[in-house]
């Protein structure tokens, strides 16, 4: 009986169309534009000036305060621009544009193939060249990983688990970089456990991908303190909650942090750049990227610099199919929709997803009929037919009450609706509201 | 390029009102074809009166006195014409089978905002209005004779239920009634071969579409089980405190509207609890009400007015019972 978590839970096709696709190394684009924001967290601050010539791996903006990250040049070149862009949402953001001159590196960043077991670096480096290379969670969360490693006081760490899940239908990338990665990865995980103080590391994996288990299995073999864990296929097994839940059998507390209950996952990327931070001095300016969607011609995966624009991708994979209607950044389930094909790759673009009109459009919106499988399928036990009520209604206290805080934003109640009614839009809506006004109370 | 653009998720499980109401439906094929094989063609003009009238009245009200879309095709309606003729006596006139229908969709349904909306079971709402002002036609029970009985001159019996009811009153015990000749059987019970309304008679052809809609997960079995478990435990205290007042479980189980009601109304969407717990709450309630109705009550058969009262407790229960949290 495959481990999962308890309650809730939606099987949409998985159509990993690229799962056997081999990581290709996409050619440098003409031009990267880096956003200042690529994470959660204050935006980084310059400290270059439009002009500068700068290198693959070179810091060219500084965190701003704990909860932020540190950006790097993904590209050697010349600055070009140092001004707000429109973002793939439409929004105005910051950006570094930088022309592409070349391929040259920082000194000091070791680029060869050669696999570094020796951990050196003791606790506190450890954390502070993950902070330096501007790691942030890549599973999407972009979480700066140097903030999850350092827990407030009074919360000892117990377990590391590894997200590895990839639970949202057409993404690869963690597949292939845990097939094609997996020694990298194993020490990154070890350097994880370091940095964090314990002893147990496990890797849940759902179980629709038995190749990269089964070769994680076998290198992990020789390190028994990392468990790989193979999972039930379903959505969202990937959410952190559920993940700890599945692998370990503890329940995050409502509100509360997996350190809780002694838990701090991190994405399987993620432990991948941080081998490469730690040692091979690589700063986070590259990530595999899933292309994907059924009318595409060449669905893969692409090893391509931070800042990237998608449309170099799209090309890579075959160009725009024809009947394309909605480009997605993330997976279908909780990604979100690019406005614009120029926006750049991020550090937390896990996958580029194109849907056609069919797949992609909504359908009208009927009246709740109380079958209640929005309840059936909330992953937290909410009821997202009353949250999306009390949100229309803007009933903010009862929202706190049933809980709207714990919404984790899989999207499962939509998806299961059968009047097709924009559960989670309004769910959001009340989120956002109650927790301005939670906020508020606090002050 | 023009691109759509919307918040996630950005697929659809492809489940809607359709596939579930027509899905309840289909539930329903095997009762249809028991009640033409013991009813003949009674079954067959109530069942098509009843579904044709309520997809009418709902047309015609949505359009020209609401003045909305008509969704008479989204299968709600016709679901409620299907259930109405099922709880009716298959030699019910016409022109009361149209009142019915325009009760049930009407009043049960529209008058409270249509689909979603309503707090009663439509159906049910029709059927027990008809059984309230036309007490003679809904009581007399055509005898299970396939197409030899006609429509329009069926020969009528006794019900197992209003057998037993007319033995209580009458002094005679449980135990007579169940040897007596004009007691049919268990195993006649559950075949179906007996009196009573169009689609409730044939026990096994109903538990066929219950596992036909938990395989589609059109419903799940807490509301059910949990009527049959509380029928079972209730009525076998009583039965076993006095073999000779009160039928034991079996036949109670057997009887009236208990299959249909327990597997095709109580568990009505609309009007059922939208958690677990809620819903062990208003099964339970139903079974207590519908043993206590038929034993204690004047009525015969309690089946419709249980789960009448419990839809009406069923906003309380949703306000009280919550699923079981993540957290």
């Amino acid at each position: 009986m495959l481990k999962t978590f308890r309650i809730g839970g939606v099987h949409p096709p998985e159509n990993k169309l690229s799962a056997n696709g081999k990581i290709i190394v996409l050619t440098l684009p003409e031009q990267v534009i880096i956003p200042l924001s690529q994470h959660i967290g204050a935006p980084a601050t310059p400290i270059v000036q439009k002009g500068d010539t700068v290198k693959a791996g070179q810091l060219i903006a500084q965190a701003t305060g704990f909860v932020s990250a540190n950006i790097h040049s993904s590209v050697s070149g010349t600055i070009v621009a140092i001004d707000n862009v429109t973002d793939a949402a439409g929004l105005s953001k910051p950006a570094i544009t930088i022309k592409v001159e070349g391929d040259e590196w920082e000194n000091g960043i070791d680029r060869t193939e050669k696999i570094e077991h020796n951990i050196a670096l003791s606790q506190e480096e450890i954390i502070k060249a993950i902070a330096a290379a501007g790691i942030v969670g890549m599973g999407g969360a972009t979480f700066p990983t140097q903030v999850k490693l350092t827990p407030p006081p009074g919360n000892k760490a117990e377990f590391l688990i590894i997200n590895g899940v990839e639970c949202e239908p057409y993404l690869t990338s963690d597949h292939r970089i845990m097939l094609e990665k997996a020694e990298e990865i194993i020490i990154g995980v070890q350097i994880l456990m370091k940095a964090i103080g314990v002893k147990k590391a496990i890797i849940g994996i759902e179980n629709n991908k038995k190749d990269a288990i089964a070769h994680l299995q076998q290198i992990a073999d020789k390190t028994p303190e990392i468990e790989i864990c193979p999972l039930k296929v379903k959505y969202p097994q990937g959410g952190e909650k559920q993940l700890i839940q599945a692998t370990t059998g503890r329940t995050v507390p409502s509100g509360a942090l997996p350190i809780a209950v002694g838990a701090v996952v991190q994405n399987a990327g993620t432990a991948l750049a941080v081998y490469e931070a730690v040692m091979k001095h690589k700063p986070l300016i590259e990530r595999v990227v899933t292309v994907t969607g059924k009318s595409v011609k060449n669905p893969g995966n692409y090893l391509c610099r931070i800042g990237t624009p998608v449309s170099k991708l799209l090309e890579a994979a075959g160009g725009i199919p024809e009947d394309t209607a909605k480009v997605i950044g993330g997976g279908p389930m909780m990604g979100r929709t690019m406005l614009n094909i120029d926006s750049p790759v991020m550090k937390g673009t896990s996958g580029i997803l194109l849907i056609s009109d069919k797949e992609a459009r909504r359908s009208p919106v009927r009246n709740c009929i109380r079958c209640s499988k929005c309840v059936s399928v909330c992953p937290m036990g909410l009821e997202p037919y009353l949250l999306a009520k009390l949100a229309t209604f803007n009933l903010l206290e009862r929202l706190e009450e049933e809980k709207v805080m714990d919404c984790i934003e899989c999207g499962s109640c939509s998806f299961t609706c059968p009047s097709a009614r924009p559960l989670l839009d309004y769910i959001r809506l009340g989120k956002t509201r109650t927790g301005a006004m939670l906020r508020n109370r606090k002050k | 390029m023009k691109l759509l653009v919307s918040p996630s998720p950005h697929l659809h499980s492809g489940d809607s009102i359709e596939k579930n109401m027509y899905g309840v439906i289909i539930a329903l094929i095997p009762a249809f074809i028991c009640s033409i094989l013991f009813f003949g063609t009674g079954a067959i003009i109530v069942t098509l009166t009843s579904v044709l009238a309520c997809l009418f009245f709902e047309y015609i009200i949505q359009k020209y006195l609401l003045r909305q879309q008509p969704t008479i095709f989204d299968g709600s309606a016709f679901l409620t014409g299907v259930l109405l003729a099922f709880n009716v006596p298959s030699n019910l006139p016409v022109w009361i089978i149209i009142i019915g229908a325009l009760v049930a969709i009407g009043i049960g349904k529209m008058s409270f905002g249509g689909l979603g909306c309503n707090i009663f079971n439509p159906a049910l709402v029709g059927r027990v209005f008809l059984l309230i002002s036309f007490p003679v036609q809904m009581t007399t029970w055509p005898l299970a004779q396939g197409f030899a009985g006609s429509y329009t001159d069926a020969q009528t019996g006794a019900t197992p239920l209003t057998l037993l009811k007319e033995a209580v009153k009458t002094g005679q015990s449980v135990n007579d009634l169940l040897v007596a000749d004009t007691f049919i059987g268990y195993k006649e019970m559950f075949l179906g071969h007996m009196g009573g309304s169009l689609g409730e008679v044939a026990a096994w052809a109903l538990l066929i579409g219950f596992a036909y809609m938990l395989i589609r997960k059109i419903i799940t079995w807490h509301i059910p089980v949990t009527i049959f478990a509380t029928v079972i435990v209730f009525s076998g205290i009583l039965h076993l405190c006095n073999p000779d007042q009160f039928a034991g479980p079996l036949f109670h189980l057997l009887s009236g509207g208990m299959m249909l009601g327990a597997i095709f109304m109580a568990t009505d969407y609309v009007t059922s609890p939208m958690s677990h717990k809620g819903m062990f709450i208003f099964g339970a309630g139903i079974g207590i009400l519908t043993v206590v109705i038929r034993v204690f009550g004047a009525y015969p058969e309690g089946m419709s007015f249980a789960i009448l009262i419990m839809n009406a407790f069923t906003p309380l229960i949703n306000r009280y019972c919550k699923p079981t949290r993540f957290a």
